[in-house]
């Protein structure tokens, strides 16, 4: 009981540095290349604690980014839903992969997170992009072993404290 | 079921239900979606909403704001004084060009009285600030400081010192959203500054360039044109800077010229905004009143000598 409320407070603390660092401006070069950081939290919550964080928890995620951005309303919660019930789907085998292996698999949910995008805006109306639209899923692959030893990290490191 | 015990239960069924529940909440996200494109239904909400997570980007802008501060604070003394002299030489400038301003629109104002044209009525500017947070870089979207609270709405233009740099399009409590005229999406009516063809300038999603399409190869229109705001269409006021055609090239069909042009505004350095809207007829004095009195009455430099005579 105790281990899932300290677990609550981890989840609040990481969807918020995440948002803030959705937003938080960067220069104009590499603006680009932002990850999607909520997809990391999605990916590494629906992990470690899929009876807790599932589809809802991402396409809830998805809201707050979309009022956060200024999106149209569902759209981010839409890609989320995708990127949660994939790893969901996978679990059993993405908890156990190397690192290096879960990165690239990492980036494979993000570039096909990519194409959703693609397919969204082109529904909704004009979109243009370029070539660099292609590396923000690389970006997001190479963070991903930060962001999970990181919050594996700090999980690990609340834990003794609560008996 | 005694096989089953309640652990395994799931394990079954996990791959149907996971689809369908997948299927519900993008089925939901797509209605969402739809919603928010086609009607205003979801307005409230996302106003609501966007007033909640105002929190979360003042934190964005948090360090930001900081070192700006700080640097300020710690501004050399020479350098403050170089940049008030430059300051007060550019105001001189302006100071010097608004008075020759004043009395072409003074004439202006006459002319159109002699011809009984409609009154024009004056703009109502208002100064906003840009919140430094990014939004989704290939929408081109920008943040302002002033909301619901300052006046701010929907539809308002908003401008810098060097031309238009968009429209606002959503409005929360104490700050707005303003879509950019280069993003793709949006097309402002504009006229071109030198011969008064009227044109629509459309976004490109980059920032440098927005465009002219369908214009006629006849039309009179040549890089170095400067484009305007038509006023067509109400939103934007009339006769406010746009870009400057800098190539005009045939389209694809070859049967209309495709004009190109960069914006005048500097969307990425402008840090003050001015929000703009015609000012309502309804909110100002109608300028009918004012003037009547001083035609009526007697000229301001005499008067009667009514109380001298009263004693007789």
């Amino acid at each position: 009981m105790s281990r899932g409320r300290e677990s609550l407070w981890w989840v609040l603390l990481s969807v918020l540095l995440a948002s803030v660092l959705t937003v938080v401006a960067v220069p104009e070069s590499i603006r680009v290349l932002r990850p999607f950081w909520l997809a990391l939290i999605v990916v590494y919550w629906c992990i470690e604690a899929p009876e807790r964080f599932g589809i809802g928890f991402a396409f809830a995620l998805g809201l707050l980014q979309d009022v956060l951005v200024g999106t149209l309303l569902g759209e981010h919660a839409f890609r989320l839903a995708i990127i949660g019930f994939i790893v969901l789907r996978f679990r059993s085998r993405l908890r156990f992969f190397p690192m290096w292996q879960q990165a690239l698999a990492v980036a494979a949910l993000l570039l096909n997170d990519r194409f959703v995008v693609l397919l969204l805006r082109a529904i909704a109306g004009e979109f243009a992009i370029d070539w660099r639209y292609w590396l923000a899923p690389l970006v997001g692959a190479a963070l991903w072993p930060w962001v999970f030893l990181l919050l594996d990290d700090l999980r690990a490191r609340g834990r003794p404290r609560e008996p | 079921m005694p096989f089953y015990s309640a652990e395994a239960t799931p394990r079954f069924s996990e791959g149907a239900s996971g689809s369908l529940r997948l299927l519900a909440y993008l089925g939901l996200a797509a209605a969402l979606m739809a919603t928010d494109l086609r009607s205003g239904a979801l307005h409230r909400f996302r106003t609501f909403a966007a007033t909640l997570v105002q929190p979360l980007h003042a934190v964005a802008t948090a360090p930001l704001q900081l070192a700006r501060r700080a640097r300020e604070a710690t501004a050399e003394r020479a350098g403050l004084v170089a940049a008030n002299a430059e300051l007060r030489q550019q105001l001189l400038f302006a100071q010097a060009k608004l008075n020759r301003l004043a009395i072409v629109q003074e004439q202006n104002s006459r002319l159109r009285a002699l011809l009984d044209a409609r009154q024009k009525l004056g703009l109502r500017v208002q100064l906003a600030e840009l919140i430094d947070v990014d939004l989704d870089p290939y929408r081109h979207r920008i943040l302002i400081n002033q909301g619901l609270r300052h006046g701010v709405f929907v539809g308002e233009a908003v401008i810098d010192a060097n031309g238009v740099v968009g429209q606002v399009l959503e409005v929360a409590d104490e700050q707005a959203t303003v879509i950019l005229i280069s993003d793709p999406g949006h097309a402002v009516p504009v006229r071109v500054q030198r011969t008064g063809l009227r044109v629509i300038a459309y976004g490109t999603g980059d920032a440098q360039r927005i465009e002219l399409p369908h214009v006629p190869f006849s039309a009179d229109i040549k890089a170095g044109d400067v484009l305007v705001t038509s006023g067509i269409g109400g939103r934007f006021p009339p006769g406010l800077p746009v870009a400057t055609v800098y190539e005009v090239l045939s389209d694809d069909s070859a049967t209309f010229a495709v004009a190109q042009a960069r914006p005048l505004a500097g969307f990425v350095h402008a840090s003050e905004l001015l929000l703009v809207s015609d000012e309502m007829l309804a909110l100002a004095p109608l300028p009918a009143a004012e003037v009547a009195p001083e035609l009526v009455g007697p000229p301001s430099g005499l008067r009667t000598p009514a109380p001298t005579e009263a004693p007789q």
